[in-house]
């Protein structure tokens, strides 16, 4: 079985449903704009309170945002049981995962790209520390979020509350990732202090739960 | 021939299924030769669906002991298996191409030979493979040939049923049905869960009656049924 090619036909097979039905990208893109919009209300920070809170605004609003997400990649492929289909094919599990996480990092990456150009427009964010370090921060703080995200949301696909059954799961566990990404975005936004340690936290955080859902996806999928 | 269809496709031996305190398999012995169309009959809640999803790999049997294409792995043997659920097992927003073709992906089939082996499964269950309407918008008969064609799509040895004549006109069924005889004529085994199976008569090698989870019966007509 050719994984790579497994993998790139179940994410572009993806690609092309959202594309069509656009149900994660709409509903994502107006719940963060809504957290926005309501934030701004909401407080009236001056430039310097905003940079030490910005970072926590972002990632939360990108995090309750991304459960849109996560839970459509699921959803979609219990209509009609297509699940079924893939199970009773000789392609592995660990290809399914894998796409399915690439595809959620990609649309959570598009929400961002979207809405972090509104976040500094009602913040009036500068960064007074190194501001490329945001992108890979960005980079590994979405994929901590999507790589336990898909996996809980295939644990919780049978369960019958699983909209609930999902962030129940999900936000413990993320909880130092969710440290790691809103102290590396403070670090850099105050300039105050290094983010390199939270960045560190983050590396070690997502080799560890990539490893462990790539590892554990297979009981997973087969559960009945 | 005669030495293909003497072999046992599948056997099953003292298999018993629980979902929690309720058992949907209560100890199925049973064997299915090659080349032969089988249809497995019974009211519902008789372990049907339960018997046809254990053989595919979608159940794992709480006890008893299943080999199906000379394997226990029955993911190993997926590549020879194809089968047909009650839903369509088709995503309702990609035509009916765009679906095989990702499935085609999923079994490794070469990418020279997809859009071929695709055009070919669909035009056997009489549907255009140009038909560029999304599955969602087919009607419930085109549906389920097209759920068929999927099935087909890897050229399995063994092809499970369930209820492929649901929802479907007499005549789309009357020619289903031939071409699931067609198909065992090729050499493949058929195990068809139906409700109708007046459908079949005349086609089927054998009718299994089950009944709270066991087979009950096997006969060579319809009309051999218990009563």
């Amino acid at each position: 079985m050719n994984f790579l090619a497994i993998t790139r036909a179940t994410l572009s097979k993806d690609m092309r449903l959202e594309w069509r039905s656009k149900d994660a990208i709409n509903a994502m893109l107006f719940f963060s704009l809504l957290v926005v919009v309501i934030f701004s209300f909401a407080f009236d920070p001056t430039a310097e309170e905003s940079r030490r809170i910005a970072g926590g605004l972002i990632w939360v609003a990108f995090l309750f945002a991304a459960i849109v997400a996560l839970n459509q990649t699921w959803a979609r492929e219990l209509r009609n049981q297509v699940l079924d289909a893939y199970r009773v094919s000789p392609a592995p599990a660990t290809p399914l995962f894998l796409a399915k996480a690439i595809g959620n990092l990609i649309f959570v990456a598009v929400l961002e790209a979207l809405m972090t150009p509104l976040f500094i427009a009602f913040y009036k964010l500068r960064p007074l520390g190194a501001g490329w370090q945001l992108i890979p921060i960005a980079f590994l703080g979405t994929w901590a979020l999507v790589v336990n995200g898909t996996f809980f949301a295939a644990m919780s696909l049978r369960t019958r509350a699983r909209e609930i059954m999902l962030p129940l799961l999900l936000f413990p566990l993320s909880i130092p990732a969710l440290l790691g990404m809103v102290n590396a975005t403070t670090a850099i936004l105050t300039g105050e202090t290094s983010p390199a340690v939270w960045i560190a936290l983050l590396v070690a955080y997502d080799v560890v739960f990539t490893t462990a859902c790539l590892l554990l996806f297979e009981t997973v999928l087969e559960a009945e | 021939m005669a030495d293909t269809q003497s072999t046992p496709v599948i056997v099953a031996e003292g298999l018993i299924k629980q979902f929690g305190r309720f058992a949907a398999l209560r100890g199925v012995n049973a064997d299915f030769l090659a080349g032969k169309l089988y249809v497995i009959l019974g009211d519902n809640g008789a372990g049907k669906t339960t018997l046809l999803r254990t053989i595919a790999g979608l159940a794992q049997p709480s006890r008893g002991k299943i080999t199906v294409l000379g394997s226990d792995d029955i993911k190993a043997s997926s590549a020879q298996i194809g089968y047909m659920a009650h839903p369509s097992l088709l995503y309702d927003e990609m035509s009916g191409m765009e679906n095989l073709r990702y499935f085609a992906e999923l079994y490794g089939l070469k990418s020279g030979e997809v859009d071929r082996r695709c055009r070919a499964a669909i035009t056997s269950v009489k549907l255009d493979p140009d038909l560029e309407r999304p599955v969602g918008q087919y009607s419930q008969g085109m549906r389920q040939r097209m759920s068929l064609a999927r099935a087909l799509l890897n050229d399995p040895k063994l092809v499970l049923l369930d209820e492929p004549f649901s929802n479907v006109d007499a005549r789309s069924a009357a020619e289903m049905a031939g071409l699931l005889a067609q198909i065992r004529d090729r050499g493949k085994t058929l195990l068809i869960v139906t409700h109708q199976p007046a459908q079949l008569t005349g086609h089927a090698d054998e009718f299994l009656w089950m009944e709270s989870g066991r087979i009950v019966n096997r006969t060579t007509s319809l009309y051999g049924a218990p009563q």
